[in-house]
């Protein structure tokens, strides 16, 4: 019998695996990533439909409960996506500060030729 | 023998004339001498007042930080084959008649790059200042494995090997340590030499303040694990 709260859990899921195949088909993801979210959000489906599974896992892993072993390994996804989150933006700041640099400089070089012409 | 000045300013309308006016104009061995001044995306006068001391001025079109104005100083310096690049802060914290001593310390020590170091003369200095750069000298040395008294110097003197060889990719005030980095990274010969820091209200209300040291520190060690 599948609970309220599995049922929403579980379309939410969905919702996020459909939103990784269509950015994966529309090329805005990569192979790597594909497989990565597929198997993570594929991962949290069955735990959501069979909660025993956890507790499969958490033995495994040497951890008491199954619910723990997913509090653990959420937040240790959590952490990771921050990292990669942070990196990412530091990438599109260095990608600005080229575009300035390079938008002041063509400026620059303009200005110059412009006071040369007219001497 | 050509070297550039070059000044990396954000928001000093307040003292950019008074640093430009102290500026040499002309250097033993230095046949032509140019001083080109990026205004990071100021929001005062300070480009209009830069242009009226008659250097070069770049203009960046928003703030990038310290890291994007020193980018867009070797940028320049490399496409227009300078000799020599002489970093100079805007804030008035530098003597300029410490540009020379950089200048004769590269040429009796063959070095590669010479910075400025303001704690080898003991510079009266507060006494945050003093931990700040201490613990940027500590990352410093762990993060890239090179000895500095001064880190966080922004008077700096590269020769043509070192300015076609470093690359920089921090944006704000982790770049200091990065060029370090850069020196360490390029096998660049490196010489400190003494001069003098000046500490004024106003040059102390523009540097580094020790709550943003710990941002400095962690982005360092971010990008170091990247």
């Amino acid at each position: 019998m599948v609970t309220p709260t599995q049922a929403v859990l579980s379309l939410f899921l969905l919702f996020a695996l459909s939103r990784v195949f269509l950015r994966f088909r529309s090329g805005s993801l990569r192979k790597v990533g594909f497989f990565f979210w597929v198997v993570v959000f594929g991962f949290a489906i069955l735990i959501v439909i069979f909660p025993g599974l956890s507790t499969g896992v958490a033995k495994f892993l040497g951890i008491g409960r199954g619910v723990d072993a997913v509090v653990y390994t959420s937040i240790a996804l959590l952490f990771y996506l921050v990292f990669r989150v942070h990196i990412m933006v530091e990438d599109l700041r260095h990608e600005i500060t080229e575009l300035v640099s390079k938008l002041a400089l063509d400026e620059f070089k303009k200005k110059n030729e412009k006071k040369s012409s007219k001497n | 023998m050509k070297l550039l000045i070059g000044i990396p300013a954000y928001n000093e309308a307040g003292i950019i004339t008074k640093v430009l006016c102290s500026l040499p104009k002309t250097i033993p061995g230095i046949t032509k001498l140019d001083t080109l001044v990026v205004d990071d995306g100021s929001t005062d006068e300070t480009a209009n007042l830069a242009e009226k001391e008659k250097v070069y001025v770049i203009k960046h079109l928003t703030n990038r930080g310290l890291g994007g104005a020193l980018k867009t100083i070797l940028y320049y310096a490399k496409t227009n084959q300078y000799d020599f690049l002489v970093t100079f802060d805007a804030d008035g914290q530098h003597d300029a008649r410490d540009i020379k001593r950089l200048i004769s310390c590269m040429n009796n020590a063959r070095s590669d790059v010479v910075v400025g170091s303001r704690w080898k003369n003991k510079t009266r200095a507060p006494l945050s200042r003093k931990l700040i750069n201490k613990a940027a000298n500590i990352t410093t040395g762990i993060l890239y494995g090179i000895l500095t008294s001064d880190s966080q110097s922004g008077l700096r003197l590269f020769n043509r090997k070192a300015i076609e060889k470093i690359e920089l990719k921090f944006d704000r005030m982790e770049v200091s340590s990065e060029i370090f980095g850069e020196i360490a990274k390029r096998r660049l010969k490196l010489s400190e030499v003494p001069i003098r820091g000046i500490y004024t209200n106003y040059s102390l209300s523009k540097g580094q303040k020790l709550s943003n040291s710990f941002d400095i520190i962690f982005r360092l060690i971010l990008r170091f694990l990247q």
